[in-house]
């Protein structure tokens, strides 16, 4: 199987990529991978300084002879929720299971009406009353 | 919508080093909110969120969701519908009394509104404020289904922006499956197919169905 042109959502950024998507399998080659974030080295699959270690005994889940790396896997494996559109052109890994159930208020960027960006942690050392709501 | 009162709440206690942050949870983006946003005229941050990122963080089904966050950044609670209640299930009942439903949702929004002030006065020792185990408690049951259902709506949303817009119900209808009490997954997939349905048919149907059920938690406040 060819790599295809597949978009990985991975935690909050989005890329596009070549890659070969098998069930619920997505390998990547390694100039691929690092569009995404992260680099194989020998002390396992890195991120700038974090490097996740790849359990020896289930190499073969994570790494291909030819380099190639199962990125699905790899999330599943940070306790990342990893789901796809039927054709697996578009593949979503959520944030890694640690990031929920802290009483840390969760972090987020987001724009107003004329686009500015703004930053929960920008209020720090101010009370925050944080409300949703819709049109719908 | 309920901006005003937000912004009118944040001009009251900005100066008790308070702020009010309101997110839109509108895939549909500046066009479905413009014309609140702009009628309330904020000053305090009003925020749109395509992907309804903050309920997926916060763990939230449903709109209006309060948390309050204190200076160091804790939550000190994580999820009330505030002045947001079940009087509106009665209203396609024939006779309904609009005029009482209003009068409660003014009476409730007082009551809340004065909850704030007293936690803006008093911090933790509002007693208002949860402690960390109450907090914990409240957020507790958060798992990888519900991750798993949010990522199938971060993909539908994706692929709503992409124009693909079969795709994207499809990836609506997996997280509605793996988190059938998220009105927003449902009623945002509803809009973005045709708007009015999320508050049509389907919708009373859906909220019929709770039966003795509450739309909202219960919230002592």
């Amino acid at each position: 199987m060819r790599p295809m042109p597949t978009t990985v959502i991975f935690e909050n950024a989005g890329a596009s990529v070549a890659a070969e998507a098998r069930g619920e399998n997505l390998w990547l080659a390694p100039s691929e991978l690092e569009r995404v974030g992260w680099q194989l080295k020998p002390e396992g699959l890195c991120r700038g300084p974090l490097c996740v270690p790849v359990p020896p005994a289930r190499k073969a889940e994570f790494v291909r002879a030819d380099g190639a790396v199962n990125l699905a896997a790899f999330a599943r494996h940070r306790g990342q929720a990893v789901v796809h559109d039927e054709a697996g052109s578009v593949w979503v890994c959520g944030p890694a299971g640690a990031a929920r159930g802290s009483l840390v208020a969760p972090d987020f960027t987001l724009p107003d009406l004329d686009g500015r960006l703004h930053t929960l942690s920008q209020f720090r050392g101010r009370k925050v009353l944080l409300n949703s709501w819709a049109s719908w | 919508m309920d901006l005003p009162v937000w912004q009118a709440l944040y001009e009251e206690l900005a100066p008790r080093n308070f702020t009010v942050i309101t997110v839109a949870m509108d895939t549909g983006g500046a066009q479905d909110v413009r014309q609140w946003i702009e009628a309330a005229k904020p000053t305090h941050p009003s925020l749109i969120d395509t992907r309804h990122l903050v309920a997926e963080l916060y763990d939230w089904v449903n709109v209006p969701s309060n948390a309050w966050i204190d200076e160091e950044g804790r939550i000190v609670r994580p999820n009330d519908p505030g002045f947001a209640g079940e009087y509106f299930r009665g209203m396609m009942e024939p006779g309904f009394d609009f005029k009482a439903m209003r009068k409660e949702y003014a009476r409730m929004r007082d009551r809340y509104l004065d909850a704030v002030r007293d936690w803006a006065a008093n911090g933790p020792g509002s007693r208002w404020a949860l402690s960390s185990e109450e907090v914990s408690k409240r957020m507790a049951g958060s798992n990888l289904e519900h991750a798993r259902a949010a990522a199938y709506f971060r993909l539908g949303t994706f692929l709503h922006e992409q124009g693909r817009a079969e795709a994207a119900q499809a990836a609506f209808a997996e997280a509605k499956k793996l988190r059938p009490e998220s009105w927003n997954f449902k009623r945002q997939a509803w809009h973005l197919e045709e708007a009015g349905k999320s508050g049509g048919p389907e919708f009373w149907a859906e909220v019929k169905a709770l039966g003795d059920r509450p739309y909202y938690p219960r919230r002592e406040l």
